[in-house]
């Protein structure tokens, strides 16, 4: 048979995932995440036509609070734990390169 | 070790010092947890200080807080802006929260002295700690296997009298399986009744923060200190639907006309030990008077695949913050920012999560939505529709907590679906958003603990309290201690 999810459907779903897999890590998954999937199309057996999704078991309702500023992070605690930063940002690589006209 | 009532009585009166109380305790700790491994950071330091300051205002008769001097741990998956929240991952290994938690919050309100942060599976995903990327924790009982998980760090540490009492977290169980595998009392409180404010997000509609203890009466306790509606939560039930009782109060009064309702078909798939601590179990509470129904539950099975499809997609999506750059772990390979987050993510996060990452992102993924993502939450309704069947009939229901004693250190870890297998037992409490409680109900031939699970209705913590307290005064399985 077939694995359910082979390993190019692996390597979508980490490029979806933003995980760069090993090669090793791509064939174990397939095997693995193929088990899981197979185990749980079991609920393809279950009638639910008329039955209404539940993403959340109490009645979830809009919480709201009037629009008064309240203290919130510094800059500077809240860069405190970033990887890398110059002055009052977050540092990160270029993302656009020099000559796409940005 | 004195449970965290007993000391604190004892403390306030000024019969102990915090002190003397907090210096044993890491007496204790420094003999013991190189062995147990129960803490990812401890502090000791900062302990005394807090102690001292209470065993002052005790002696000058100022008033304190209900938990005052008591050591208590909590599951590192919960903010402190003191030393580094990990979440067992070395994503994490170095972030420092800025902001506590609301339970963190409620715990000093209380005057409780927190004394570590306790080993967990990387992001509470697991059922035996093994996946923490940060240390091993061993259960006490039995050095060889698991503590459980992923609350495993804070049952450990309860079991082996490494602090009081302390907090975990439960999106699948991960409280009372690990309360069953070290044989200590570990309460699931219900969706919405314990703030998440400042608890690392897994599972957002499933995680809940709760107990683990030496007894039930210091889950009550600590249920006192941590239940209540908190702003910052907007899942926090305010407390004019569902107002917080003193769980204290009435604990030592038996529920009169007591019925439980047991689902046989499902009891089949535990071990014999099991099977039997249970009937031994029923048989306590038959003996107090109690009636005992028999009830199906017929989409109970479905639980585990709606669970695993239902936990990794809103995993999936709330650890996309793990990005490399605004906390955390970044990759030092990184060629460009694409690499930041892909490497950073694939360096840093372990086997579990990555799985049930892409497990997540492939259920909800175009194409495969429908038929797995939706279908899960559909057949989520199916199962809270069965608890709602089953509490028009009884007062609670009894099982087992999971199907086996504690297994040995990597018996499971290269099979990951067999490890979601044996969460039968508590996962559906989670999707259906019931509170579920796990108490010492016996042991196997291989003196291993074995956990009875009780659960009730939505917001009937007072009530599962009184019945697992009816149990406890019947028997004295949670006065056995792991020789360690």
């Amino acid at each position: 048979m077939t694995a359910k999810i082979d390993e190019a459907q692996v390597r979508r779903v980490a490029l979806l995932s933003r995980l760069e897999l090993s090669n090793e890590e791509v064939a174990q998954f397939s095997t693995q995440l193929s088990d899981i999937v197979e185990y749980i199309e079991k609920l393809s057996g279950l009638d639910t036509d008329n039955v209404q999704p539940l993403a959340h078991c109490l009645p979830v309702y809009n919480v709201l609070r009037e629009d008064v500023p309240h203290p919130s992070l510094t800059n500077d605690q809240a860069l405190a734990n970033a990887p890398d930063r110059e002055d009052e940002y977050f540092k990160v690589p270029k993302i656009l390169d020099d000559n796409s006209g940005a | 070790m004195d449970t965290v009532k007993q000391l604190r009585d004892k403390i306030a009166v000024g019969q102990t010092k915090s002190t003397d109380a907090v210096k044993a305790v890491f007496d204790h700790i420094e003999k013991h947890e190189s062995t147990i491994g129960a803490y990812i950071s401890l502090y000791k330091e900062q302990a005394l200080e807090q102690a001292g300051k209470i065993d002052e205002k005790i002696a000058a008769g100022r008033p304190v807080g209900p938990l005052a001097g008591v050591p208590i741990a909590i599951k590192d998956n919960m903010c402190t802006t003191f030393g580094a929240t990990t979440c067992g991952s070395k994503i994490l290994e170095n972030f420092h929260a800025p902001y506590n938690a609301h339970i963190v919050e409620k715990l000093n309100a209380a005057n409780a002295i927190i004394i570590g942060k306790c080993n967990l599976d990387e992001f509470a995903m697991g059922s035996s700690t093994e996946n923490s990327g940060l240390k091993k924790t061993v259960n006490p009982w039995d050095t060889d296997r698991v503590p459980g998980g992923s609350s495993g760090g804070s049952a450990a540490a309860v079991a082996a009298r490494l602090c009081c009492g302390a907090l975990g977290s439960d999106t699948g169980g991960s409280i009372r399986q690990p309360a069953s595998f070290c044989g200590v009392v570990g309460l699931k409180p219900t969706y919405g009744r314990v703030s998440r404010y400042g608890l690392v997000a897994y599972g957002s509609s499933l995680d809940q923060i709760g107990p683990l203890t030496q007894d039930v009466t210091d889950t009550a306790l600590l249920l006192n200190t941590i239940a209540g509606h908190d702003q910052r939560d907007s899942t926090s039930v305010p407390e004019t639907m569902a107002p917080v009782p003193d769980y204290l109060e009435q604990l030592e009064t038996p529920v009169k006309g007591l019925k439980i309702a047991t689902v046989p078909h499902l009891n089949k798939g535990a071990d014999a030990s099991v099977q039997k601590a249970l009937q031994d179990a029923l048989e306590v509470y038959k003996s107090l008077g109690a009636e005992i129904i028999e009830i199906d539950m017929p989409h109970f099975d479905y639980a585990i695949s709606a669970y695993y499809v239902i936990a990794t997609a809103e995993a999936s999506s709330n650890l996309a913050r793990f990005d490399g750059v605004h906390y955390g772990y970044r990759s030092q390979n990184a060629n460009d920012y694409i690499e930041v987050y892909s490497k950073s993510r694939d360096e840093a996060f372990g086997q579990e999560v990555k799985r049930r990452i892409m497990l997540g992102t492939y259920a909800l993924s175009s194409g495969y939505y429908d038929a797995y993502y939706l279908k899960a939450l559909k057949v989520r309704n199916l199962i809270r529709s069965d608890f709602t069947k089953a509490f028009e009939q009884a007062d609670c229901l009894m099982m087992p907590v999971s199907p086996t004693t504690a297994f040995k250190i990597g018996e499971k870890t290269d099979d990951p679906l067999q490890m979601y297998l044996a969460d039968i037992y508590t996962i559906a409490v989670n999707l259906a958003g019931v509170p579920g409680i796990s108490i010492p109900c016996g042991f196997d031939e291989k003196n291993l603990p074995i956990g009875l699970q009780i659960i009730s209705a939505p917001f009937s913590e007072d009530k599962l309290l009184r019945i697992a307290r009816m149990h406890e005064k019947q028997t004295d399985w949670h006065t056995k201690k792991p020789n360690i």
